[in-house]
């Protein structure tokens, strides 16, 4: 769907190729409460994937079987070949950074990072060569000496992404890695993290529930909603074709209206909703008259106080009954006569000349989209 | 409004302070009385010292105290430390609700009753087994671990929760065998509690009169057990100057404890700031 994929870089397309982890039928209950709820996944060599979904979701069940924390309830778990049922924590080839970062408060930075080698009775001068090693690609080399305590933040996050990679995991999993940096600093180190991650090679899931932090970071993402997989795909695939309204809304923000299917062409569809005749240019697997939703994102409707020189699809008009003023781009909420709100953002790419908006409180607006723009969703 | 109940607030400190400390001044002054009869003032003296000093029934009762507190209060925290990760750490278990009943029982139940079904216990096993053949030091260690170790428990059970399993968690993931795990993350952490459990565990030991006085035999004579017998003839003014002793080795310790976590909580805050200084 998204550009033309070689093999080496979607290798999910791939049907002969062989999936690093392969989740089958994992089912997760705590007493009465399914946590996870019979998923399949595959997972290849050096992808970045995404579990995104809101607070009890189950995605951090579903990373805690990987380490090996919680055991399933049914179903299997396979990473590199081997099955992991019976495999403890400690003799799998995954690594976990907590979200918390979980740091040895007792142990200086460097006693941290050698803690997995030396379990591994790996040779003192080669622990003390690889915990440099690591270090120096977190830029942390003169910091070994301290203790955890002594780091900022953003400092003990890297020091937990040095020690989970120093022992090279087959699987790198990440807890909400940067959920506990502020805002400027998160945006920094997502793409720290996403260049690391090419450095070293190594296969990352990362549970995050900030789906900005997804789209920047994965190959791919799985969307989650109570203990199931709603969608799996690449970023654009999630953000541009959504398959659900759950998936629509959850990923950005989308207008969505219930309508019908009035004409059902091979290239094209009309759907009829309360907001107007809507007009999509390419073809849908969709039964005429059938229920369908059809969501617009806010940033693909264009705005102008232009009334249009002729009627048809694709457009609406309404009063700005509220404007959200962000700086880069406004938000403006639209209510049409029929009362319903839409949310429209435009980027704010001409200074205004004078101090007030172009646009204000109370004027009446006209909407379009390409046709293009809309999506059509079954449920 | 605000001088008045600034004065309010001053008389109110001032009294507290007396009830706390009052009796003790009093103890303290009247160690140094010269006088046999202890409410009739005979001036200044350390008299009383020397007859203490002299006095071998006191150090022998006062070394009995200080080898049984530290036993005690040694294998109080050895095995509350191991109830509490069980408690904590070893999930459910069969018996686990008993388990933690019985290890708090000691904690509610009336010391009379505590000494007294421990004695009936020494009793019976003297006579199914023979042993303690006396009861004394053996018996009045035994007694005194078996309450301690209920507050240690207590100790370590809170500090466990508090600190939650994510380290632990962590040392495995990075490869670390369970007891390792125990070795060097979570004995490391438990650490403070550990040591608060057994500076509890010590001064119960030391503080015990009730328990003691059931459990202990002919001759065995810790210093609660002695002093006690002592003032029960009268106020005695050698024990005034034995009490002044242990308030002065009691004030010692707390200011030391104080001054440890003072220097801690400035290490703390060095370590914030250096924290903060690359921030930047």
């Amino acid at each position: 769907m998204a550009g033309e994929p070689t093999a080496s870089d979607t290798p999910w397309l791939d049907k002969d190729a062989e999936p690093l982890i392969r989740i089958k039928g994992i089912t997760k209950k705590f007493g009465e409460f399914i946590a996870v709820n019979n998923v399949d996944l595959d997972i290849y060599q050096g992808e970045l994937f995404c579990l995104l979904g809101g607070s009890g979701c189950g995605k951090t069940t579903l990373l805690r079987m990987l380490a090996g924390f919680e055991t399933p309830s049914s179903g299997t778990i396979v990473i590199d070949g081997a099955d992991m049922s019976q495999v403890p924590p400690y003799e799998r080839p995954t690594n976990m950074m907590f979200q918390s970062y979980a740091l040895f408060p007792h142990m200086s930075v460097e006693k941290n990072v050698a803690f997995g080698l030396k379990q591994d009775k790996v040779p003192n001068d080669e622990i003390a060569d690889r915990v440099d090693d690591i270090l120096k690609l977190v830029e942390l080399q003169d910091f070994k000496a301290r203790k955890p305590q002594q780091l900022s933040g953003g400092q003990r996050q890297r020091v937990a992404l040095a020690r989970a990679l120093v022992k090279k995991p087959k699987v790198l999993l990440l807890d909400e890695p940067l959920a506990a940096l502020d805002k400027k600093l998160r945006e920094h180190t997502q793409f720290e993290l996403a260049n690391i991650q090419e450095q070293v090679g190594i296969t990352f899931v990362v549970v995050t529930h900030d789906q900005e932090e997804a789209m920047t970071l994965s190959s791919r993402i799985a969307v989650m909603d109570k203990g199931e997989f709603v969608q799996i795909g690449t970023p654009t695939e999630i953000y541009e074709f959504p398959e659900t309204r759950f998936v629509a809304d959850f990923i950005g923000s989308a207008n969505i209206f219930e309508g019908e299917i009035v004409e059902d062409g091979a290239d094209h569809v009309r759907v009829s909703t309360s907001l107007g005749e809507i007009y999509i240019d390419h073809g849908q697997s969709t039964k005429m008259g059938s229920r369908v939703w059809a969501a617009i994102r806010p940033e693909k409707i264009h705005l102008s106080k232009k009334a249009p020189t002729k009627s048809g699809p694709n457009q609406a008009a309404g009063k700005v009954d509220d404007i959200g003023y962000l700086g880069n781009s406004s938000i403006y909420k639209i209510r049409l006569d029929t009362g319903q709100i839409v949310d429209v953002t435009s980027p704010n790419q001409i200074r205004p000349k004078s101090r007030t908006h172009g646009i204000t409180w109370e004027d009446t607006v006209y909407l379009n989209w390409e046709p293009s723009s809309a999506m059509l969703l079954n449920k | 409004m605000y001088g008045k109940r600034s004065r309010f607030l001053t008389i109110m400190l001032v009294v507290g302070m007396a009830f706390f400390y009052v009796p003790m001044i009093l103890l303290v002054i009247y160690s140094f009385n010269y006088s046999r009869i202890v409410p009739v003032w005979g001036g200044w003296s350390t008299r009383w010292y020397g007859v203490l000093f002299e006095s071998e029934e006191v150090w022998s009762a006062v070394g009995l105290s200080l080898e049984i507190a530290v036993l005690n209060a040694t294998f109080a925290t050895l095995l509350g430390t191991l109830a509490g990760l069980a408690m904590v750490r070893f999930g459910r278990f069969k018996g686990r609700t008993l388990f933690g009943g019985m290890l708090v029982a000691p904690l509610v139940m009336p010391e009379v009753i505590t000494g007294l079904s421990l004695l009936v216990m020494f009793i019976t096993l003297k006579q199914l087994v023979g042993w303690p053949a006396e009861r004394g030091f053996t018996t009045i260690t035994i007694a005194h671990i078996t309450f301690s170790l209920a507050y240690v428990a207590v100790i370590i059970q809170a500090r466990l929760t508090g600190m939650g399993q994510t380290l632990e968690e962590a040392a495995l993931d990075l490869g670390a065998k369970p007891f390792r795990v125990l070795t060097a993350i979570t004995i490391p952490r438990l650490a403070p509690g550990m040591v608060a459990g057994w500076l509890l565990a010590f001064t119960l030991s030391l503080d015990d009169l009730v328990i003691a006085s059931f459990v202990t035999g002919p001759g065995a004579n810790t210093l609660p057990i002695l002093i006690f017998s002592r003032i029960r003839l009268g106020l005695r003014p050698d024990i005034n100057a034995l009490a002044t002793i242990i308030i002065l080795f009691v004030a010692v310790c707390v200011a030391i404890a104080a001054l440890i976590m003072f220097q801690q909580q400035r290490r703390a805050m060095r370590d914030e700031q250096i924290a903060n200084r690359e921030v930047a």
